[in-house]
């Protein structure tokens, strides 16, 4: 008598890839902008980053309506921290919120997959990137999603993040520029979007840096 | 039984895949996608998966790729056997038995769902064959994951009559319908005429997916793996031999 298995999932994939690459003084993040579910496409033009702090913008790949709900709850949070600080949350203070918000839910978790992309205090670029329970860490450059496995072995050969463990304690900031790292996201996603199927249409790419936040796109293989 | 331990048996490679075939005027047309999927992944942006059956009949296979190769490679010999044995040209309906009956046999494992069309002496033909081995005879068919977004053409487009030009537009529609509706099928469109005359293959007809971006000042890659530690070992040394020891025994 085998234990019955459930006929029913509470979570479905809606695919896609979300890269981020800090700078010296910028962050990239950057996510396609494709909704699919099985081998279904369900739109073309559906946006997986989202803005939640002044220096501080989140890409997320996975189950789409939990992205939602998630970044929800943490535009309430934020609003809350506002009220009770007077000022905007800076990166690593959102780092840490949304950490423990995917924890809360430990035992039903958001199915989203997460880069966390921005300025800390002092200016510099700074990415976080995430499971889907919380766990998280302060990296140079990361990738998420359908397209992850395609992504990071081209970014850890261009890029080659230093290790965390190493002394002296090395920067993790790549030294690109940031019209080279949007090239690099840019080649990136078009050869993601040869290979994966769920990844492809067109890619949002949003850069923040000391002017503010800004936005551009790219097509991509609609294929 | 095995993946309730967690052992997952290897995925093949399927061909996702948007194929159809029509009856026009003159003959048969048939046509492709040219995307290979090993589940999400593309393996092969532009395979063949229109396969030569004889010179008058040609057969798209969509399922395991392997399947589909090797029951038309197979289906393809025989045929060309049976020539030789009665001196005539092959029949649609005979590669048709033959595969149906080889489809039967191995109960649905053989998974190949086929379109197979030709001209013979009887007049055009069009068919489906199905993996378990059930076949239909139809004035136009798709299969394929992205049969749907094909027929969805078809049905809305199709007529009786068609010319050659009409037929062959409206073959690259359906399967560009399947290419950027479905994710299983992708890359380029293949196309095969069919008349009693003869045959045209036309092989990547329509390019309609470009790369979108190659970065103008390329990438560089270290030339040689990073050495981090070097430690040679000496081995034991020689041993010495002594002339003249005793014998070994025999």
């Amino acid at each position: 008598m085998v234990k019955q298995q459930a006929n029913w999932s509470p979570y479905d994939n809606n695919g896609g890839s979300c890269v981020a690459i800090a700078g010296a003084d910028y962050c990239v993040i950057a996510a396609d902008t494709r909704m699919s579910t099985g081998y279904n496409i369900l739109t073309r033009e559906y946006s997986k980053i989202c803005k939640l702090a002044d220096k501080c913008v989140m890409a997320s790949s996975g189950f789409q309506a939990d992205v939602k709900a998630l970044q929800k709850q943490l535009a309430a949070r934020h609003l809350i921290y506002q009220h009770q600080h007077n000022k905007q949350m800076s990166c690593p203070a959102m780092a840490q919120l949304l950490s423990n918000t995917l924890y809360y839910k430990r035992f039903f978790p958001y199915y989203s997959f997460n880069v966390l992309g921005g300025l800390d205090n002092e200016g510099k670029g700074c990415v976080f990137t995430y499971d889907a329970v919380g766990s998280y860490e302060k990296v140079g450059y990361s990738s998420q999603g359908s397209g992850s496995t395609l992504i990071t072995p081209f970014l850890d050969n261009q890029l080659k993040s230093p290790s965390p463990l190493l002394l002296p304690v090395q920067d993790a900031v790549t030294p690109l520029v940031e019209a080279e790292a949007i090239d690099l996201v840019k080649t990136v996603f078009a050869s993601a979007s040869e290979r994966d199927i769920y990844t492809g249409d067109k890619i949002e790419i949003v850069v923040v840096n000391a002017t503010g936040i800004r936005r551009e796109y790219m097509e991509l293989r609609k294929d | 039984m095995l993946a309730n331990k967690g052992v997952n048996p290897p995925s093949f490679r399927k061909t996702g895949t948007t194929i159809v075939g029509l009856i026009f005027q003159d003959g048969v047309i048939l046509g492709a996608d040219t995307r290979a999927t090993e589940g999400p992944i593309v393996c092969d942006k532009n395979c063949e998966k229109i396969h030569y059956m004889a010179p008058n009949i040609y057969c798209c296979g969509a399922g395991t790729a392997a399947d589909t190769e090797a029951v038309t490679d197979m289906v393809s010999s025989q045929l060309q056997l049976h020539r030789y044995h009665t001196g005539r040209e092959s029949r649609v309906v005979t590669a048709l038995t033959l595969l149906k009956r080889h489809l039967f046999n191995y109960q649905g494992y053989v998974s190949a769902a086929l379109v197979l069309g030709g001209v013979d002496v009887t007049g055009p033909h069009l068919h489906t064959i199905y993996p378990h081995g059930s076949t239909d005879t139809l004035p136009f068919a798709t299969m394929g994951s992205g049969s749907l977004a094909a027929m969805a053409v078809f049905e809305s487009k199709y007529k009786e009559g068609l010319t050659r030009n009409e037929g062959i537009e409206l073959v690259t529609e359906a399967i560009c319908s399947g290419i950027f509706n479905d994710l299983g099928s992708g890359s380029n469109v293949d196309v095969c005429v069919i008349t009693k005359g003869g045959k045209e293959y036309l092989r990547n007809h329509l390019q309609p997916n470009p790369r979108t971006y190659t970065s103008s000042k390329g990438y560089s890659f270290p030339k040689k793996t990073e050495v981090l530690l070097t430690k040679i070992i000496p081995l034991k040394e020689k041993v010495e031999i002594i002339e003249g020891g005793d014998a070994m025994e025999e």
